[in-house]
């Protein structure tokens, strides 16, 4: 519910009448479209829509023993929530986790057992202002060196690489490290014979600091994807929340299976740059993961817990007769 | 078509008038001739200075001039023949991009352009030249088309990004993008891409992955525009100055760091103040290319453009 950025009451009583405990995604397609059809003009009339501003948000869980959850505003207890992977028990609610989280979450021995390329770090091409603190920042913040981490590990007993990027490294956004690191993980892909699973989050997408040298990590990552399309390698998206312009605009689109976490902010422009074009509100849920599915722009919105086995299936499938 | 003015296009306009007026007064007043060469070659000299030492902030404003030569003014100025194709095929047309088929000196290609419009109805039409998905889809069409018949692509790229709308994002923006950056790496017959006045952002990309990279003199190509990035880096619009500094996004800065291959040099105070002289020197530019990306065996062709932009970025590895 956090993602609706209701006032508390309010979504209380919403949740009610039309929303079951995991949320959209859980809904019937007859039911779903009954909220497209019916239910938008009820949210747009009761509730001023705003938009949560990403930057605010927490960039990871939360910390101490006890918190309130994001979601519901429940307590919920620390060693509880991390037994369910960060969901909220009472709302769905998805806390934002890092990288080394989901490589837990999806990896058998929830560690790599070899990673891809661990060294590269970010060079200040353009000479960017407060570029290299910003890097030396991130750094000490996440123990990271960039804002993505790979390698190759197994998922269900099968050998996978695995490219995941991290929101709390400068937004996750994508520069030549994220762009050269993806790419290396493709031809590793290639070069094994094995799937390749990339989630992904980002901000902003392509990284500023780097300018128009990162936009071309947008074309960088797209070749890898092809290249393993060209090999017969199953390629997979985990879309976390946010994926946005330039990673949203290449690599992440470009699955064979994309999947969603619920409520995933997930597309091109930022929705304060829509509004403040447009110049009028978005409607409530534009741009979440129900929106993209309900508009055949992803496969599948899963819960978090949901996400290891149906990899595992399909990735099985997948590997064909 | 009113002149539009730059602060720094002003004292330049000033001495041309001065000189327009005397060369009118000549006939009757010989005694003049002297004071018209004078003037004359102070104008040149003012010019040369003034656009020998522009900031990049001063270059945005030239790739952005409202009287540039826009993709139309190029198609029909370059192609023998120009026969436009519409439609994505899969929801509508996006009056935004240009496609169709052509000839440039007699080579058949088919040519993408972003098209930002001239005066206020068509600047409508065109949306300002920000494309929707049906845009790059459309595009990607006609690319494919000329795949099949064997037809090199001409991409030319004038946007200040793709269209941050709803609809756009409800029939997947970044979608659209992304797929055509992986459809160009992949098409099998030249693309040769040019710039010709601004590249903003993905939604320049969408339609610029090829074999060769051009970009006028005065054109920009940047991640952002300088007003979005002063807005996150400083939270002012007003410091899109110093952003454009910032951000190195001048062909000359482009072609330093390797993103673009050659800068097509613009008459003398840009492209806007000469159409014809700006439109034939892309077209020597573009027609030079295509004759030698003709030549090349498809695998080689790709295989050249892979490497390329597989060794586009900057960094370190202990
Ligand atoms: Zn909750």
């Amino acid at each position: 519910m956090h993602s609706l950025n209701l006032p508390l009451k309010q979504i209380s009583k919403i949740s009610e009448i039309f929303f079951v405990p995991n949320g959209l995604q859980c809904l019937t397609p007859k039911l779903r479209n009954g909220y497209n059809k019916r239910m938008l003009p009820f949210f747009r009339r009761r509730s001023k829509p705003t938009l949560p501003d990403i930057e605010r948000e927490r960039k990871g869980p939360p910390e101490g023993l006890w918190f309130k959850c994001d979601g519901c505003g429940e307590m919920l207890y620390r060693s509880q929530l991390e037994k369910n992977l960060w969901v909220c028990p009472h709302c769905g609610h998805h806390f934002r986790i890092g990288a080394g989280k989901y490589k837990e979450i999806l990896l058998d021995n929830k560690e790599f057992d070899e990673e891809i390329a661990p060294n590269l770090t970010s060079l200040d091409p353009l000479g960017f202002p407060d570029y290299k603190a910003k890097i030396e920042k991130s750094m000490r913040k996440t123990g990271l060196k960039e804002a993505a981490i790979a390698g190759v590990g197994r998922i269900g007993n099968r050998k996978i690489v695995l490219f995941i990027t991290d929101f709390g490294f400068i937004g996750g956004s994508m520069g030549s490290v994220v762009g050269e690191k993806f790419y290396r993980a493709a031809r590793k892909a290639i070069e094994l014979k094995v799937p390749m699973i990339a989630v992904t989050a980002s901000g902003g997408g392509a990284r500023m600091h780097e300018g128009i040298i990162s936009l071309m990590q947008m074309v960088k990552t797209s070749l890898g994807v092809l290249e393993m399309k060209e090999a017969g390698i199953p390629y997979i998206v985990v879309l976390t929340h946010p994926t946005m312009g330039g990673v949203m605009a290449s690599f992440a689109s470009l699955g064979d299976v994309l999947i969603a976490e619920p409520k995933a902010l997930l597309g091109f422009a930022g929705p304060r740059v829509i509004r403040d074009t447009i110049k009028q509100e978005l409607p409530e849920g534009f741009q979440r993961s129900e929106f993209l599915l309900e508009h055949g722009m992803v496969d599948m919105v899963l819960n978090r817990k949901e996400l290891k086995d149906t990899i595992i299936r399909i990735l099985d499938i997948l590997e064909g007769n | 078509m009113g002149i539009t003015l730059l602060d720094f296009e002003k004292p330049i306009y000033e001495i041309e008038k001065r000189i327009k007026e005397l060369s009118e007064l000549i006939d009757e007043h010989p005694e003049l001739k002297e004071e018209l060469e004078a003037l004359t070659k102070r104008a040149e000299l003012i010019k040369k200075r003034v656009y020998s030492s522009l900031s990049r902030w001063q270059k945005v404003q030239l790739a952005r001039h409202p009287d540039r030569p826009h993709a139309i003014d190029y198609i029909t100025g370059m192609t023998d023949d120009f026969i436009e194709l519409h439609g994505d095929r899969l929801y509508g047309d996006d009056p935004s991009i240009i496609a169709g088929l052509a000839k440039i000196e007699g080579i058949k290609v088919v040519i993408i352009g972003q098209e930002k419009g001239r005066d206020v109805h068509e600047k409508v039409y065109r949306n300002f030249g920000m494309p929707h998905p049906e845009g790059y889809r459309k595009a990607k069409r006609v690319m494919k088309l000329g795949e099949r018949f064997n037809l090199p692509v001409v991409s030319i790229v004038d946007t200040p990004g793709a269209y941050p709308g709803i609809g756009a994002e409800e029939r997947g923006q970044a979608m659209a993008i992304a797929e055509n950056l992986e459809f160009m790496l992949g098409l099998k017959t030249p693309i040769v891409v040019a710039v010709i006045g601004e590249g903003g952002s993905g939604g320049a990309l969408a339609i610029a992955v090829g074999d060769v990279v051009l970009a006028m003199e005065y054109s920009i190509y940047s991640v952002i525009s300088p007003e979005g990035c002063a807005a996150i880096l400083w939270r002012d619009g007003k410091l899109a100055p110093k952003a454009a500094e910032a951000l190195k996004l001048t062909a000359k800065d482009l072609y330093e760091l390797g993103v673009i291959d050659e800068i097509v040099p613009e008459p003398l105070g840009g492209a806007h103040r000469d159409h014809a002289t700006a439109i034939n020197n892309l077209k020597t530019a573009i027609l030079k290319h295509l004759r030698n990306l003709m030549k090349l065996d498809k695998n080689e062709l790709l295989k050249r453009r892979h490497e390329k932009y597989r060794k586009i970025g900057y960094f370190k590895e202990e």
